[in-house]
């Protein structure tokens, strides 16, 4: 059997290129790697080094041919014991391994008008799961988000040997917001590491360390500062389980505070909802109360995906009622109807819910009955309660801190406009932070902020009140 | 043209005495030989294989062929036990290879087919194996640096006395996270062999155009890392470091540095042409440093076996590779229910 030298293809778009050079004669000997000869691609001339051994029995495509189309015959190799008589025909092009080569030069071929198979569509976020009922008579205890949050990383961490902490000062300095305090007299500096300042590098290694089984609670001291790691949590975090074909995943929660604070300007007062809210792969949870902060951190660190659990300072210290419960976990993906109401909806998230909350209050006192949805997950969004509230009330205003441009609230707005759009009654209006960095002075951080008034205009004008 | 450094690896490599290696090098027996000769034949064939299947449009997108550094991978593994974890960059299939990975799978994988390790939604870069301490095959370049000491801190959070070997270029070497990660590394004694795969050039850009300190044995030193530069085209001299590496991490004295010298025939990927290098350079590598050729003279020379022996063990090789490339051009794509697969567990 003789070998056919192929014209090969040597870029990932070359379809076809000039022959320019033989380095070998007919009837050289041919080693594996040898070059055989120059081509030209587009981008640049590439030598062709031979995989087979044997003697160039055949030039086929002589020296100085253009537009020599990938996987054409070029030249022929004979084996040990050939000769040029064994030489047939030259091949056509099929004779090669057909189906992969031709659905490359479909692919090359094809332009916009060529057919493209539909995508199979994508599975529905299954939101049929609720909130655990709270037993008539359950003790509620008063507890900061704070405090709820240090709750929940304990428990699962007497739970699970595997679970453990690290960030900047989460150890001996107790948290720069305090949330770790008291975690490492619990549980020791095994578990509860204090890394140097290394956003980039330490979220890799708890990447790392969660591909190797662990459940690392990275916290960051601000999300602000996970910028310099925003690679690994999205190259590596997010995509790893998919890259591998399911084999290998990340189960690792980063978390920390996320948005504004109070007069810590630009670099240090930016939310990152929607940022993380465009990757596939990850999960990204942003509650408001204790009791939610306390049941999504517990069922994140369960979670075998990765996840981003986006939190406040200015939340921290505020007190809610935390049912006590021995194992209190909530589910992620599933918004919350915090206050139910006829006529018009608004969805908020995270420190966005105080702005909601005191506007309902006003529109109360006008005869505006508001029905309040606390989203809790941003991703997987829970649409389909979005979509309930928006068939009842007919009109629909988001909140939240974050920049307008390609908003939470953009998303929701344009997912209901598609699958709700006959049932609403006004334009939806998305309210969110100013289109510009955070200002420090004190008067422009209030402008730079959403703010009651606005939230309370917004559901006037979709209820058409004057 | 900038004048170039002409000097070869094995010119480059330092004096034992300074590598700190009792000798540098470790004597092979017949079976280490053989053993060295088989494995970096496979990675050859395999790569010049996935190379032909490249140019015929099998393989699309980026692919980087490993020839030509064979010494390093096979070295480094023959000094390690089960449990140990690999973790490399794109560059990646010899590796896997070396790592006990089907080659039907690897290259399945590297043609988009459904029996492919990624079951085909991974690619050249993109490929793991749980089940032989694997981890991949990653495309950014530096990240598998943080992720490698991310493995060594769960070996020692779990007090085993499994080692991780992170594997990267030299150009990554000039990646911050790297820095980062050493830093981690020496502070909490993680059992990490950091390998730099000293190839001379990052993509096109040669180490004296990239780097301040083009000895990489020394850039842990900051860190108090112990390191050590090493003739990666001698299998021997590979594996004589490995040993002492590895058992540096088992003993509990955490990271350490290879700086392996060695050298790509190829370009950095298959649409590379190369040009920033002579052909004299390449040549003179090829002729007088090739790790295959070294080991196979060596067997030669001491009669361990015949030339027969050693075109059997390549017809064999070539077997395998070719029933790989069989496998991966006719396994058919994978199903399109699987484009939503795999996303969150």
């Amino acid at each position: 059997m003789t070998i056919d030298i192929l014209m090969p293809a040597l870029s990932p778009t070359m379809e076809e290129g000039t022959l320019s050079k033989w380095l070998k004669n007919e009837g050289d000997t041919i080693a594996s790697g040898d070059v055989l000869a120059e081509i030209e691609t587009d981008k640049a001339t590439m030598e062709v080094e031979a995989v087979d051994e044997g003697v160039l029995g055949k030039i086929v495509v002589p020296a100085g041919s253009e537009n020599v189309k990938v996987n054409a015959v070029i030249g022929v190799i004979l084996e040990e014991g050939e000769s040029a008589s064994d030489i047939g025909a030259p091949k056509a092009a099929e004779a090669a391994p057909s189906a992969a080569p031709k659905a490359a030069e479909a692919d090359a071929k094809s332009d916009a008008a060529a057919p493209v198979p539909a995508a199979p569509k994508a599975p529905v976020a299954n939101t049929a799961v609720s909130d655990p009922s709270i037993p008539e008579g359950t003790e509620m205890v008063p507890t900061t988000v704070r405090e709820a949050l240090r709750d929940a990383m304990a428990e699962e961490m007497r739970a699970d040997d595997d679970v453990f902490v690290m960030g900047e000062e989460v150890a001996e300095y107790q948290g720069a917001y305090k949330i770790t305090q008291g975690l490492l007299a619990e549980f020791g500096d095994r578990r509860v590491v204090d890394t140097p300042i290394t956003e980039h590098g330490f979220a890799g290694l708890g990447v790392g360390a969660s591909m190797a089984g662990l459940k690392p609670i990275v916290e960051f001291m601000t999300f602000n500062f996970a910028m310099q790691a925003i690679d690994q949590i999205v190259n590596s975090a997010a995509k790893t389980l998919y890259m591998s074909g399911g084999q290998m995943g990340a189960p690792i929660v980063f978390r920390g505070p996320n948005g504004a604070a109070a007069r810590v300007g630009a670099q240090h007062s930016q939310c990152y909802a929607a940022w993380y809210s465009h990757i596939p792969g990850l999960k990204v949870v942003m509650p408001y109360s204790a009791a939610d902060a306390k049941g999504l951190l517990k069922a994140a660190i369960r979670d075998p995906n990765p996840i981003i659990f986006l939190e406040n300072e200015i939340l921290y210290g505020q007190t809610f009622d935390v049912p006590k419960i021995d194992d209190f976990v909530l589910p992620i993906g599933k918004a919350r109807i915090h206050k139910a109401g006829a006529d018009v909806t608004i969805v908020s998230f995270g420190i966005g819910m105080t702005y909601a909350l005191k506007a309902i209050e006003e529109l109360s006192k006008l005869g505006i009955d508001v029905e309040l949805i606390d989203l809790r997950t941003i991703r997987p969004m829970d649409l389909p309660t979005v979509i309930e509230s928006v068939k009842k009330t007919g009109r629909l205003v988001t909140v939240e801190e974050g920049f307008p441009q390609s908003s939470v609230g953009t998303e929701i707005a344009t997912r209901v406009q598609q699958q709700a759009f006959d049932y609403l009654d006004a334009p939806i209006i998305t309210i969110a932070g100013k289109d510009v960095p955070m200002p420090y002075a004190a008067n422009l951080e209030k402008l730079a902020l959403p703010n009651v008034a606005e939230i309370i205009e917004a559901v006037k004008a979709v209820t058409y009140t004057a | 043209m900038a004048p170039r450094k002409t000097a070869t690896a094995a010119s480059r490599k330092k004096p034992a005495e300074k590598s700190g290696l009792n000798g540098g090098i470790t004597d092979f027996d017949k079976a280490a030989e053989i053993k060295a000769y088989s494995e970096m034949l496979m990675i050859r064939r395999f790569e010049e294989k996935a190379g032909q299947l490249y140019g015929m449009g099998f393989i699309g997108g980026f692919c980087h062929l490993y020839i030509g550094q064979e010494a390093v991978v096979v070295g480094m593994q023959m000094a390690l036990k089960d449990g140990d974890q690999v973790i490399t960059g794109y560059r990646d299939h010899g590796h896997m290879l070396v790592c006990g990975m089907e080659p039907r799978g690897v290259m399945a994988e590297l043609t988009g087919r459904r029996d492919g390790y990624s079951r085909g939604k991974g690619g050249s870069m993109h490929m793991f194996s749980k089940e032989k301490d694997f981890y991949g095959g990653h495309g950014i370049v530096g990240g598998q640096v943080s992720l490698g000491t991310g493995l060594g801190f769960a070996n020692r959070y779990r007090g085993n006395d499994n080692v991780s070997l992170t594997y990267f270029g030299d150009g990554a070497a000039n990646q911050g996270q790297v820095y980062e990660s050493f830093n981690m590394a020496a502070l909490w004694k993680l059992p990490v062999v950091y390998i730099i795969e000293n190839n001379r050039y990052a993509m096109g850009t040669s180490t004296e155009r990239s780097t301040a300190q083009s000895n990489f044995s020394l850039r842990g030193a900051s860190f108090g890392i112990p390191g050590h530069q090493v003739d990666g085209m001698d299998v021997r001299a590979v594996h004589a470091a490995a040993i002492e590496a590895v058992a540096h991490c088992r003993a509990g004295k955490g990271p350490i540095i290879l700086e392996m010298l060695t050298y790509r025939y190829r370009g950095h990927s298959m649409s590379d042409p190369a040009k920033y290098r002579t052909k004299d350079e390449v040549q003179k590598m090829r002729s007088e440093h090739d790790p295959i050729e070294q080991v196979k003279a060596r067997i030669l020379k001491l009669k361990h076996a015949g030339e027969d022996d050693l075109k059997a063990i390549d017809k064999q090789v070539r077997e395998v590779v070719a029933d790989a490339a069989d496998f991966a051009q006719n396994n058919p794509e994978p199903d399109a229910s699987e484009l939503y697969t795999d996303i969150l567990l």
